[in-house]
């Protein structure tokens, strides 16, 4: 299914006041396929469209159309089409003149629109509402109105920003497999846009998975799913125990604790990783038959399997199985091989670690103050003489956001946050760079939030001058 | 019990609004100067139908009143979209001196358009009249139109300007195609206000006019200014009755209106 | 529509027609009539400190009465139904769509001597001159701009959800814990926006102590006799009139914004 690419993005980065939207994309669109842009809010995926309709001129990179540079070229002299999250007809035209909005601007003549209209409104379902208003339609039949009005201008793409978010779940299943079906029927390319794994899942050819304006993946939904590329797609795409390991050796992992095999290789000895097993890879055998064992806590019966937590050690796990466990039940639990996914760490230091030199110190309240991202921070109860360099390891859950609103480090960004089965890991964006912290609260992505140092926790040594 | 009595209150806060009014127009009828009742009589509209003075500055009024609505009503529009479109501080800043002639006393405003068009009369060699008057005019509707215009421009969906280019219109076509319908709610009405503040405006047009160029207020106080002239009260009793109707009209339009919108 | 274009024209003209304007205005009040830096015209405007003051004290005056009389008013239309509020609300329009000259004018007609009010006490044995003093300047004020502090309270009021006084009461709030508690602090924006409106024209008004007030002037009206023979003294009045006016603009922000918080 390899083909010419209609719209290719080559390392567009795009500011918005001096926020980062999107960071060195680069995306080949093939003709026909129905790709899918799958993101968290936030990610970029809307602006990647928008770069595409036109309506968003990146700072640098480059936009083809069929082998030609269209950077310069406004909008409305693009053939793509877009169909908007909330529809965007135009409330003073009816869904007949809504739909021949775009074939009028061509100059058609009369017969050939109104024949043109009847024959999509025919496709997506609506003879016979011409001359109805389109506040009068229900969110469906609107969100019918809007693709029928991109589609009957017939270009090569067909933009569609998360069409079918105001609908309601069962209408939005429908939908999804009508807007396929028309994709197959009409043979455009369709670059659809939404944050719903399952949805694009269910509809696209490929998947383009986006976070914090970078393409983390790109595949085929079944390559997604099954070989996830970082910690980061493995938790968006479906559910999944996402668990820090250690890399022994060549396929050998050390888990909880446990040695396992697996079949990644190529790792570094003891490196630390992420661990990924989906819920219905784990098999619930007897105790003594694996090598982990743990605890039921709940279950919960969800039609198909039942979903089961268990507690390994100081992490829960979650399981799908056709079989009910017994809660308060000890169990083992077992992976084979090839469904234990390594990754590599998305932070590769397992600690944060400044260096830097003392800026001021006062000796009598036994505090060191240094500058951070032109902020003075004072490290209480530790000495270190004015002008030294100090190296300051904070671990993981040496940091917090800080509750009453005032932090050491302002608008910090939540980069991702990923359930590790006991905390959650969090990684975060300051103006100069990324911090992982440990928390036990579900923070936001995509939020800015004070950040708080616990010094404490951290270890901190004297390092000559020399020494970078 | 207690309904009446905030009934009566409201009579009573009535009564005090529209007896000065009725009072006023009654005595239009009156065939004499004092407020004795002298005996029913339509003298003094016909007194003010065939008087030039006032007819003239009634053509003036209206001639005033649709140039500068209309032009402030354009202007505004405009820079309502072009404001809108700034960003932070220099928004704000932009908004705050277009509220300036709103929010200063209207005598200091009227004044100090004076200053100008003394000025520059003086400096290019023109005298105040029909065309400061406008100017001055323009100047103190525009706000009105944008403080109307700025509210539309917030609530309009901004998808409804992109989805009309990506469908192949130019911004030109964009908006008058699709932009316009979605404003024209908030033009009409700062159109509205700005037509009838012109024609009711007397303080600024009193400072701007010069020696000659006269408006139907500047006509009611040569008329009244301590003295009782009958002829005022026709006058009133006029204005009273297109404002009656205007007024009725545009709430039969507005209800006409929502009742297409609940259908 | 995303352009910042549209507004270069009003730019230009708010420039011209506001900016300059007022810095003129500024220009005239520091500088003596050969144009040479001076505060004398401040000294000069000295004279009318009195006048100044009781201007203020009126417009103090006349926006309290108009707050007592509209704070029940408001709350009584409020509770009505929708079509009875839009009904009561254009009934209040009406009269401020009259010519504000020829309401004064009615006013000076009820209250002249020999007028019908004056006839009334008479029979009564009552012999007071109505006309020509603070009351009849008052009374016309109240008159003049009741609607102006209705409306805002009114606006804010019928946001108040009923199910909010319910509430209370359902908590055990009695008739005034529930004015005092729920529906004072929630219709502070309202207050304030009428004060203001109320205040700021009243203070800064010309010709309705003219017509009522006798030889009782209003700072407005002094700013119109000065100018016409002394800019400089005018100006530095009309300074101090809209620092005066700003200022007490500021404090109504302040004291809204505190409330918001404590409210």
């Amino acid at each position: 299914m390899k083909q010419n690419a209609v719209v290719s993005l080559k390392d567009i980065n795009f500011k918005y006041s001096n926020e980062v939207i999107l960071n060195n994309i680069s995306l080949d669109i093939y003709d026909k396929e129905f790709i899918t842009l799958l993101g968290p809010s936030g990610c970029g995926k809307t602006t990647t469209l928008r770069v595409i309709a036109g309506f968003e001129m990146p700072q640098s990179g480059e936009v083809y159309f069929e082998g030609e540079k269209i950077n310069d070229v406004p909008p409305h002299k693009r053939s793509v089409n877009t169909v908007f999250q909330k529809y965007a007809l135009f409330p003073h035209l009816n869904v007949f003149d809504n739909v021949a909005f775009g074939l009028k601007l061509k100059k058609m003549s009369k017969s050939e629109i109104e024949q043109k209209v009847k024959q999509m409104l025919a496709v997506v379902d609506l003879k016979g509402y011409e001359k109805r208003p389109v506040r009068a339609l229900s969110g469906g039949q609107q969100q019918r109105v809007a693709i029928a009005r991109a589609l009957v201008c017939d270009p090569k793409v067909v933009l569609l920003d998360e069409p079918l978010g105001a609908l309601d779940l069962k209408l939005r299943k429908d939908m999804q497999i009508e807007l396929k079906q028309l994709q197959q029927k009409t043979q455009k390319t369709f670059v659809y846009v939404t944050h719903d794994q399952e949805e694009a899942l269910t509809m696209s050819d490929r998947v383009c998975v986006m976070n914090n304006g970078v393409i983390a993946q790109i595949g085929t939904p079944e390559d997604i799913y099954n070989e996830p590329a970082n910690a980061f797609v493995a938790d968006f795409i479906g559910e999944a125990n996402i668990i820090n390991g250690i890399m022994l050796e060549d396929c050998k992992v050390r888990l909880l604790g446990a040695e396992l095999d697996c079949v990644d290789k190529g790792f570094e000895k003891n490196q630390p990783v992420d661990v990924v097993i989906r819920p219905e890879d784990v098999e619930v055998v007897a105790p003594d038959q694996a090598k982990l064992n743990g605890v039921v806590e709940d279950v919960i019966f969800k039609g198909v399997h039942f979903e089961i937590s268990v507690r390994c050690q100081n992490c829960l796990w979650l399981i799908h199985s056709t079989v009910s466990q017994k809660v308060g039940e000890k169990i083992g639990i077992r992976v084979d091989p090839f469904n234990i996914h390594i990754m590599e760490k998305m932070f590769l230091n397992p600690t944060n670690d400044i260096t830097t030199e003392v800026y001021y110190s006062d000796k009598e309240n036994n505090t060191t103050t240094i500058r951070l991202e032109g902020v003075e921070v004072t490290i209480p109860d530790t000495f270190y003489e004015e002008g030294k360099r100090i190296k300051i390891c904070l671990p993981p859950d040496a940091l917090y956001i800080a509750g009453d609103g005032v932090g050491h480090l302002d608008e910090v960004y939540i980069e991702s946050v990923i359930w590790k089965g006991e905390h959650n890991e969090i990684i975060l964006e300051s103006d100069e760079r990324k911090w992982i912290m440990q928390s036990d609260i579900d923070e936001q992505v995509a939020t800015y939030v004070p950040l708080c140092f616990d010094f404490k926790k951290a270890e901190i040594s004297e390092v000559s001058a020399d020494e970078k | 019990m207690k309904k009446l009595r905030s009934k009566i209150y409201l009579i009573i806060i009535m009564a005090f609004l529209y007896l000065p009014i009725i009072y006023l127009i009654a005595y239009s009828f009156n065939d004499g100067k004092t407020s004795v009742w002298k005996g029913f009589t339509l003298k003094w509209y016909t007194a003010l139908f065939n008087d030039a003075q006032i007819m003239g500055s009634l053509y003036n009024t209206l001639i005033v009143a649709i140039l500068a609505s209309v032009i402030a009503t354009i202007l505004g529009t405009l820079a309502a979209i072009g404001i809108y479109n700034f960003k932070g501080g220099m928004r704000s800043a932009l908004q705050n001196v277009s509220n300036i002639p709103i929010i200063n006393p209207e005598i200091v405003t009227g004044v100090s358009l004076m200053l100008l068009f003394s000025f520059a009369g003086v400096m290019m060699g023109f005298e105040m009249g029909f065309w400061t008057v406008l100017l001055a005019h323009i100047g103190f509707c525009t706000p009105y139109v944008i403080l109307n215009v700025t509210p539309r421009i917030r609530q309009m969906d901004s998808s409804l300007y992109e989805a009309a280019l990506d469908l192949g219109c130019s911004p030109v076509q964009a908006f008058f195609k699709v932009v316009l319908h979605e404003l024209l709610p908030g033009i009409l009405s700062g159109f509205l206000i700005s037509f009838t503040y012109s024609l009711d405006d007397f303080v600024i047009t009193y400072f701007t006019r010069g020696s000659r160029f006269q408006t139907l207020p500047i006509q009611i106080y040569t008329m009244t200014h301590q003295r009782i002239n009958p002829k005022a009260n026709a006058l009133s009793a006029l204005l009273f009755i297109v404002v009656v109707v205007i007024l009725i009209i545009s709430n039969f339009a507005s209800l006409k209106k929502s009742k297409e919108a609940a259908r | 529509m995303k352009s910042k274009r549209p507004a270069i024209p009003y730019i230009g003209w708010m420039l011209v027609f506001t900016i300059v304007p007022l810095v003129m205005v500024f220009y005239y009040a520091f500088t003596d009539s050969k144009g040479h830096f001076s505060l004398e015209p401040f000294r000069n405007a000295s004279v009318y400190s009195e006048v100044f003051l009781y201007s203020l004290w009126i417009a103090l005056i006349s926006t309290l009465i108009c707050l007592v009389l509209a704070y029940p008013l408001a709350f009584s239309i409020s509770r009505c139904s929708e079509r009875g509020q839009s009904m009561i609300v254009m009934f209040l329009m009406v009269p401020m769509w009259m010519n504000f000259l020829l309401r004064i004018y009615a006013w000076v007609l009820i209250l002249q001597n020999y007028g019908p009010l004056d006839m009334i006490l008479k029979t009564f044995g009552v012999d007071v001159t109505l006309i020509g003093n603070s009351g009849a300047v008052i009374v016309g004020m109240v008159y003049e701009f009741l609607p102006f502090m209705i409306l805002p309270l009114h606006a804010v009021m019928g946001k108040i959800d009923s199910s909010l006084i319910e509430a209370a009461q359902d908590l055990g709030c009695n008739g005034f814990y529930v004015f005092r508690k729920v529906i004072l602090p929630l219709s502070v924006p309202g207050i304030i926006s009428g004060v203001t409106m109320v205040f700021v024209p009243t203070a800064s008004t010309f010709l309705v102590a003219q017509y009522l007030g006798g030889t009782q002037f209003m700072i407005g009206d002094v700013i119109e006799r000065v100018f016409q023979s002394d800019h400089n003294t005018g100006s530095a009045i009309a300074v101090v009139l809209m620092v005066v006016i700003l200022g007490f603009l500021v404090f109504m922000n302040r004291f809204g914004d505190k409330e918001a918080v404590n409210g």
